[in-house]
């Protein structure tokens, strides 16, 4: 195993990110706006932002998700139970003994057991439950009833929940950022694409012969 | 060359201006009544120029014997209440019967003074010159069963000293009526400039842009419109009512060229009446749910005419010391007039300016408190009974002018009394003799009624659809005035909308969890800082 500088997320995947987070903070704040949290934007404007950026955003979701399957990505997405505990341990303990993380980021694997089980929950069952909800809060008028009052209530009171769990995660997901080597270490490979990787020799090999790019040269 | 193109110019626009004026000087109309023989009379009554009018438009007066201008009488198509002003009992002066004179002053006839009677039959009973005369100096005399003054003598239906009007140049001027014809009764509801309904005062004889779209002029940036244009007629019968209100119109526009008689803003504006874009469409998906005149009437009472808003005839009769009624006047109107808000005839009044709507759902049925109707004098009673709900999918949140009363009823038989309030020559008026007792008695006995010579007082509300002064686009409703906690739509019930409860059960949940979550960071950051000072540990 050798320590590499390789790009593990290429243009497109940061672009996504940082569209992402763009587009998430202008929903959090226009749509808080909307319940009634705050009043810093106009209710009227603040509807247009918040339905452009949803659109905004379902195309960028719909580019992530054939980008995900063509380019085979979606595998670093699937959870496993394997090492989970001793990274949730870590969080809850070892952290403040100053331990080490438990999770070696590997070539294939670029996120932890806890955080591809998290992304899990993310993908499949929160962000599905905001976009449903918020399509069919946005179309209420093609499918609504007189008597469509119960219904919206629901679908309403599902999307406020849905934006307020990934609110929640955006805190534990900025604030993880600072544990470990520090937020600008961690923050720098989304901007970049460059992080320090543990490559088998194969890896290795396989990246200078054929994805020479990817690799950062060896500093003598 | 300059010199060739100005003169040029100049050529063209000389030549389109005489062609204006050409066409100005062609008569709309087919008929100049100026011009015929009949009309140039002296007429010595409205009667006889009624006459002068039916020879040539022979089905007039049989076309005006069924309009409810004329009648005053209306049986409900769906309730089947008998309604109509020679049947209702309002929270204004009451009734009718009992104050013929007075109130039939603005009769669209001549000589009523018999509510018990229908209106008189003859022919020449219907006034054709109150809502055709275009000399502007026809009017009515208060007190004159419908007459004009034929000399200077009292007061007009507008309250004006009254001036001998000249029935030859009035029947010389006829033609379709304009605002004045209409607005000199129905500004004037109530027995003043805007007492009634609220959205119809003297401020729509000649409106700003920001009063009435429609109705303030061309150069005004409005549409120039006079009542008639959207209240259409057929027969001498008008689209648009009171107590069978149109309140949603699934019809629209109709199909190009179809003649609509109907009085509603979808009959030109349609189904979807905003831009189709993204602002646009979300606004259209309001029209299921609100009537338009819901966020384009954003207050009524606009113009600097104020409505009357309370009126108390329990606390009438007080008289000073040497037995004279007394009169207050501390309302202050924004254009500075000073409004009675006591008179001893007719007891507290209160009035509002800009003010904003009352909220319901409406399905259009107006359902009346008649005489004929138990009331329950420990609730405040509705004169009127708005009907609606959102279940039915006809009915709309509509805004109305809520009018707060409070007069007679029989204590006994628990219904509202006709009162006899206007008469100077007799006993019985309250205005002349100021005993309820009495002008109970005489109005009820008016109106043919029962009565058990027992009466109190009784707190009520009136209901005033408002659907004038529609204001213009940029200062329709704000969204942020519905939505919003306690906003203008909060009382309407079976509705949801988006920020008026961010603390429901979900929301506070939600935000329990936010704040938990950052007191989970805060926590494990803290526990950080001060155990040992952490140097490994890679990766987020």
């Amino acid at each position: 195993m050798t320590k590499r500088i390789v790009k593990v997320y290429p243009r497109f995947e940061r672009f996504w990110h940082w569209m992402q987070v763009v587009l998430i903070m202008a929903l959090m704040v226009t749509g808080m706006g909307l319940n009634g949290v705050h009043s810093l934007i106009p209710f009227g404007p603040a509807v247009m932002l918040h339905t452009l950026a949803a659109l905004a955003l379902l195309a960028l979701w719909i580019f992530a998700t054939f980008w995900l399957f063509t380019t085979g990505t979606w595998k670093q997405f699937i959870p496993k139970i394997e090492g989970m505990v001793s990274v949730a341990r870590f969080y809850a303990y070892g952290v403040f003994k100053g331990e080490e993380h438990p999770y070696e980021k590997i070539f294939w694997r670029k996120h932890n057991p806890l955080q591809a089980a998290t992304y899990f929950v993310l993908k499949w069952f929160i962000f599905p439950a905001i976009w449903v909800t918020g399509l069919l809060y946005l179309t209420y008028n093609f499918w609504a009833g007189s008597n469509s009052v119960v219904a919206i209530t629901i679908i309403a009171n599902l999307h406020l929940f849905a934006a307020y769990v990934i609110g929640a995660f955006i805190i534990v997901h900025i604030y993880l950022l600072t544990v470990g080597h520090g937020f600008r270490q961690h923050v720098k490979p989304m901007v970049t694409g460059y992080d320090e990787i543990d490559l088998t020799p194969e890896q290795e090999a396989y990246l200078e012969t054929n994805e020479p790019g990817r690799l950062k040269p060896i500093k003598r | 060359m300059y010199i060739k193109r100005a003169v040029l110019g100049l050529a063209i626009i000389l030549s389109s201006a005489t062609f204006a004026v050409a066409q100005e000087e062609v008569s709309k109309s087919t008929a100049d009544h100026s011009k015929f023989p009949i009309l140039q009379k002296d007429f010595q009554s409205g009667p006889e120029v009624t006459e002068a009018c039916l020879t040539c438009h022979t089905e007039a007066d049989d076309q005006m014997m069924h309009s409810i201008h004329f009648t005053w009488d209306y049986e409900h198509p769906e309730t089947g209440q008998r309604l109509g002003k020679s049947n209702v009992i309002n929270s204004f002066c009451g009734s009718v019967a009992g104050n013929e004179p007075r109130c039939t002053s603005c009769h669209a006839g001549y000589g009523w003074d018999d509510m018990s009677q229908p209106a008189p039959q003859e022919a020449n009973a219907k006034d054709c010159l109150v809502c055709h005369d275009k000399s502007d100096q026809y009017t009515k005399l208060a007190t004159g069963a419908g007459h004009p003054p034929m000399q200077a003598k009292g007061k007009t239906i507008t309250g004006k000293d009254a001036w001998a009007v000249d029935l030859k140049k009035a029947a010389m001027s006829v033609g379709m009526p304009d605002r004045d014809n209409c607005g000199n009764c129905h500004f004037y509801g109530g027995g003043g400039d805007n007492v009634k309904h609220g959205d119809l005062s003297s401020a729509l004889y000649n409106p700003t842009h920001d009063v009435d779209v429609h109705m303030s002029s061309v150069e005004e940036g409005g549409e120039g419109m006079v009542c008639a244009d959207c209240h259409v007629s057929d027969r001498h019968e008008w689209a648009g009512s009171r107590y069978n209100v149109l309140a949603s119109d699934p019809h629209g526009t109709g199909k190009p060229g179809e003649a609509r008689h109907a009085a509603s803003c979808q009959s030109c504006h349609g189904q979807e009446p905003h831009p189709t874009n993204i602002k646009g469409l979300k606004l259209n998906d309001h029209t299921d749910t609100l009537a338009c005149q819901t966020c384009h009437i954003p207050e009524y009472a606009r113009g600097g005419v104020p409505t009357k808003s309370m009126w108390d005839w329990s606390t009438a009769g007080r008289l000073d010391e040497n037995g004279k009624p007394i009169h207050e006047d501390d309302y202050v109107s924004s254009t500075g007039q000073h409004l009675h808000t006591y008179l001893s005839t007719k007891g507290n009044f209160d009035y509002q300016e800009d003010a904003e709507p009352y909220y319901a759902w409406f399905d259009g049925q107006v359902e009346y408190t008649t005489y004929d109707r138990k009331i329950d004098p420990s609730n405040t009673v509705d004169i009127n009974v708005i009907h609606g709900a959102r279940e039915d999918g006809r009915s709309r949140i509509w805004p109305f002018k809520r009018m707060e009363g409070r007069q007679a009823y029989d204590t006994v038989n628990n219904n509202l009394v006709y009162t006899h309030v206007w008469g100077p020559t007799t006993d019985t008026a309250f205005w002349t003799n100021f005993d309820w007792a009495k002008a109970i008695d005489a109005g009820m006995k008016a109106a043919n009624k029962p009565y058990s010579g027992e009466f109190d007082f009784v707190d009520t509300y009136m209901y005033w659809p408002i659907t004038h002064m529609v204001a213009p686009a940029e200062n329709a409703v704000d969204c942020v005035e519905c939505h919003q906690q306690d906003g203008r739509l909060a009382n309407v019930a079976g509705v949801f909308m988006p920020g008026t409860n961010t603390n429901g059960p979900v929301g506070l949940l939600g935000k329990a969890l936010l704040l938990l979550t950052l007191m989970g960071v805060v926590a494990h950051a803290l526990i950080r800082t001060f155990s040992r000072k952490s140097k490994g540990g890679h990766h987020d």
